[in-house]
């Protein structure tokens, strides 16, 4: 198990091929208060860049950007009735997709805690 | 350094408060304060909240018939506006589009005006200008704040009697904590409460005292927008701009009587032809079915598919716990209960059309 993390502020938690996703603390603070949360379904693939949802606070509406190539196999449904929940445990009960990994070699372009910790200072 | 921000007496304040500031037209205001826009809306509702409005523009007009000539300028009957009295109102221009909405309150020895911060620079030369023999003074010396809330009246009545006195759109000049103070019972939030102008060097401590009161906490900019979207207060710049007219924005109740049988004021032609006989479009009330919150410049098709308008305002309503808009749709459309279509990021998402405001207004008639 490993955790990586892009300069998107996503986490990014990979087991064997698969990998879970969310967003970060510091970009759930960011953020404000999420009121709605708009996700992909399972079986859609994506390419690293994409926009594959679209998180809306009090403030403002910003976009989830791929880390990584791969395919949801899991959509964390949970955030449809309780979008407040990614500001509570962002990076624990609310993570935003589980996905299978395309190319494991990408996850060389993502930063490590410390890499991420010097990235939002 | 002509392009910083500016800031407002209670800037330091903010900052103490844990206000997080940004540019807001021109001005580094407070967005929000640890407890989050929808606490602060929250709490504004169910008891006060304080907002720096300090970067809106407070005018003194004086001269002889001031509410009169103002006449001029407004479709609002400033003429027969009583001493001791505020009323909302708006500058309109040849095409009958608005240039910037106000607040005009006679104060007796002169009349007392609030403009948008943004339109400061167009809103003095303009009066300036057009009402001869006023003059025309921006007051640069003074705070504004709002109290905002049920407990509005105790917060500010428990240090100045006289602000309980006063009821909905009514001013005075009274002390609070030995300072001379505007206040007046209204506001952009739907509750109860007062907007009061404190001189600059004592504002912070009136809003100290202010929140020495259990029930007053500090409120942001954030709330302050979801409140008057709920309360279905038009923002300018969204809502209503130089090219849509009072009729157009839903905004009929705030011409009187004789003002629309009259005329009499730039752009008379198109307002009294739409009184007449329709707009072109009108501002609705909007609610999206599902949670996604509709923003401005969202698409509205009728269930047809065609386009019949769009959103200028819109976002979460923490009292309605969901999305809330209002926008524009075009004649033929905006009753009351009329399903229509959102498209929000390509996608479909169907809205009603509904009565404004979403949540019942609470003045003290």
């Amino acid at each position: 198990m490993a955790i990586y993390y892009s300069e998107e502020h996503e986490w990014v938690l990979v087991e064997g091929d698969t990998a879970t996703i969310g967003i970060t603390q510091h970009a759930a603070d960011q953020l404000g208060e999420i009121v709605f949360v708009e996700q992909k379904e399972e079986g859609d693939d994506f390419e690293k860049g994409d926009e594959i949802g679209v998180i809306e606070s009090v403030k403002a509406a910003s976009e989830i950007y791929a880390p990584v190539d791969g395919e949801v196999v899991a959509v964390n449904g949970d955030l449809e009735e309780n979008p407040g929940k990614l500001n509570e445990s962002p990076e624990g009960d609310a993570w935003i997709y589980k996905i299978k990994l395309s190319d494991a070699s990408q996850l060389e372009d993502l930063m490590d805690l410390d890499g991420y910790k010097a990235l939002i200072g | 350094m002509t392009d910083a921000p500016k800031r407002t007496p209670l800037y330091d304040l903010h900052v103490e408060l844990g206000g997080k500031m940004v540019d807001f037209a021109g001005w580094e205001m407070p967005v929000q304060y640890p407890m989050g826009i929808m606490g602060e809306h929250n709490h504004s509702r169910a008891k006060a909240g304080l907002f720096d409005v300090s970067h809106m523009g407070q005018v003194i007009l004086r001269g002889e018939n001031v509410g009169e000539k103002l006449e001029t300028l407004c479709p609002q009957a400033y003429a027969t506006l009583k001493e001791g009295k505020a009323r909302y109102g708006f500058f309109t221009n040849e095409e009958g589009g608005i240039m910037d909405d106000l607040i005009v309150s006679n104060a007796g020895e002169y009349f007392y005006v609030v403009v948008n911060a943004a339109l400061r620079h167009q809103d003095i030369p303009h009066m300036t200008a057009n009402l001869d023999g006023v003059e025309v003074t921006e007051i640069f010396d003074r705070a504004l704040v709002a109290v905002q809330g049920p407990s509005a009246e105790n917060v500010v009545g428990d240090l100045c009697p006289a602000a309980r006195d006063l009821k909905f759109m009514e001013t005075t000049v009274a002390d609070i904590n030995g300072v001379e103070c505007r206040i007046s019972r209204l506001g952009y939030t739907g509750e109860d409460g007062y907007e009061i102008s404190i001189p600059d060097d004592k504002a912070v401590d009136v809003c100290r005292a202010f929140l020495a009161h259990d029930d007053c906490e500090p409120a942001g900019l954030g709330a302050r927008d979801s409140l008057r979207l709920e309360a279905g207060l038009c923002l300018y710049g969204n809502d209503i701009d130089q090219s849509t007219s009072p009729v157009e924005a839903s905004l009929g109740w705030a011409m009187q009587k004789r003002r629309k049988e009259e005329g009499g004021f730039p752009g008379a032609a198109r307002v009294q032809k739409e009184l007449a006989e329709g707009a072109a479009k009108k501002l609705v009330g909007i609610k999206p079915d599902g949670r996604a919150p509709a923003r401005q410049h969202v698409e509205i098709q009728c269930l047809e598919g065609n386009t019949i308008g769009e959103i200028t305002s819109g976002g979460f309503g923490p009292t309605v716990g969901g999305p809330v808009a209002m926008g524009y749709v075009s004649a033929g459309h905006g009753q009351p209960g009329e399903k229509v279509n959102l498209i929000i990021r390509g996608k479909v998402q169907p809205a009603e059309i509904v009565s404004l405001p979403f949540v019942q207004q609470n003045y003290k008639r």
